[in-house]
Order: structure tokens, then C-alpha cells, then sequence
């Protein structure tokens, strides 16, 4: 994953409005209509949102020109944990280590 | 007994990780020169040299040796000192890949002859903070990305 495609995800993801509607995706598709009805926000407010979320990749929306739905896209966001994944595992493999030398330890003693 | 990242702060880091010992054992192989060259440093990296100057203002400082034979030194200074509980101290790394130092925090927890050990670092900034959790290890990709609380943690996995 590209970092620039990483800030993208990260600055769309500073918004609290933004993170609660991919909250509300993560159960299904929706219009930008019900997207809105939890929010007290316009419908145009919304869809400013609907536009970072979609340049950033993590949304796309339908064909259908009327409804127009939203859809979760999860890669980008896979991509994002994985940031903290790999930080995760350098000190998983440290305190492996550690894990034995511990049992070793507790031998000794 | 798996690592959890989270970020309490904008400019924090706090890992946490339990360990089947009790904490005065964990306690000392944290603070021990002899013991922490037996397991510090990620996969392919080993303790070479080590002083440790265990008391509130003494310094501490580790050489790592890693892949193709490179080298990295960091230390810094203990602020304060609760053995086995907490251990507060600087980090700074000789060749400055990130800037300034981190104020690193352990806290350790004992329940059952189990060890918790709950590691908050802080950094200057939450640039730095995200450069470090980008590439632990080595001098690389200096972005700056917005902060990563919680939230994304459930919205990816919840």
C-alpha cells in the first residue's frame, strides 16, 4: 500500500462524522438519505463527506442513479490496521524472547 | 498472550502484553544488562552492548546489532524507579531517526504469578509517534498521518 494512499485513508478518517458512517456501513449499504437521518446534518453536508470517504477509497457507491447506495470498500482499511499490525508484531518477536528466557528463568529458580 | 497496540493519545503508544512469570522476574529482565542481552531487539537484532544505570537520574544504553551487521544505539535516563511496579525513563537514538526523545512508561502488574506489562511511550509529537509506529526498527517513511484512534480499531474489526 502506497503511503500517500495511507494519508488519504488516515485524513479521512479524522472525522468523527466520517468514522460513523462507515460504522453504519459495515452493516449493509445505504443511501446518502439514510445515511443523513442520524446526523443533524444536510443532505449536501453528507454528501461532502460521501466525496472524502470516495476519493479516499473507502466507500464506492452504486450505479443507480436515483438511490446512488454507499458501500463499505474494506482494503483501504485493512491497509491502515496493518500500519499498527506491523508495530504489533516487532514487539510480538521481542517479547517472544522474552517468553523464553522467562521459562529459563523460572528453572533457575 | 498477544501484543495489543492502542493509542490513549495523540502522541502516545501504549503496548501491552501479559507474560506467564512473576513481575520480579519480568521486572528484572527489563533492567538487568545480562538478562536483556538475552531477548532484546526485534527478529535479527541482538543486544551488543548494554549498561544500565539503575537509580533515578543514572543513564542507560543499549547497542543493537541487526541484519548485514548494522548498528544502532539509543539510551537515555531514568526518571523514575518502583521495582517491580513501574519504570519510568528517556529514549533517544544516536542516529536521531526520530526527533527528540520518548518518554517511555512501564507499568507492571502482577495477578496469579502472571505479569502484565503495559509500556505507554510518549512522543514530541503525533508525527513522530506515527513515524515510529510505521517503522519501528529503521529510519524510513517520514508521513505524517492523521491520528488513529480507537474507533478505527472497531470500525475495521467490530
Amino acid at each position: 500500500m502506497a503511503v500517500d494512499q495511507l494519508d488519504a485513508t488516515f485524513a479521512a478518517l479524522a472525522d468523527p462524522t466520517r468514522r460513523a458512517i462507515l460504522k453504519r456501513l459495515k452493516s449493509g449499504e445505504a443511501t446518502v438519505m439514510e445515511l443523513a437521518a442520524p446526523f443533524e446534518m444536510s443532505q449536501p453536508a453528507i454528501s461532502k463527506h460521501l466525496k472524502v470517504l470516495e476519493r479516499a477509497g473507502l466507500i464506492s457507491r452504486g450505479r443507480d442513479a436515483q438511490r446512488r447506495p454507499c458501500r463499505l470498500e474494506p482494503g483501504p482499511l485493512k491497509a491502515a490496521t496493518d500500519w499498527l499490525e506491523n508495530y504489533r508484531r516487532y514487539w510480538e518477536e521481542q517479547y517472544q524472547r522474552l517468553d523464553a528466557l522467562l521459562d529459563v528463568l523460572k528453572e533457575e529458580t | 498472550m498477544t501484543v495489543t497496540i492502542t493509542t490513549p493519545s495523540p502522541t502516545e503508544l501504549a503496548v501491552t502484553r501479559s507474560f506467564d512469570a512473576p513481575r520480579a522476574l519480568v521486572f528484572d529482565a527489563l533492567t538487568k544488562p545480562e538478562l536483556l542481552k538475552r531477548w532484546h531487539g526485534a527478529q535479527g537484532w541482538n543486544l551488543i552492548e548494554c549498561a544500565v544505570d539503575l537509580r533515578v537520574g543514572g543513564d542507560w544504553r543499549f547497542v543493537s546489532q541487526g541484519p548485514g551487521g548494522i548498528k544502532m544505539g539509543h539510551g537515555g535516563v531514568y526518571q523514575e524507579i518502583d521495582a517491580p511496579a513501574r519504570l519510568v525513563y528517556t529514549e533517544s537514538y544516536d542516529d536521531q531517526w526520530f526527533e527528540g526523545e520518548a518518554l517511555i512508561t512501564a507499568t507492571l502488574t502482577e495477578t496469579a504469578g502472571r505479569t502484565t506489562v503495559r509500556t505507554v511511550l510518549r512522543f514530541g509529537s503525533t508525527e513522530i509517534r506515527d513515524l515510529v509506529a510505521a517503522s519501528p526498527m529503521e529510519s524510513g517513511i517520514s508521513q505524517s498521518y492523521a491520528r488513529l484512534d480507537d474507533v478505527l480499531a472497531s470500525v475495521s474489526k467490530g
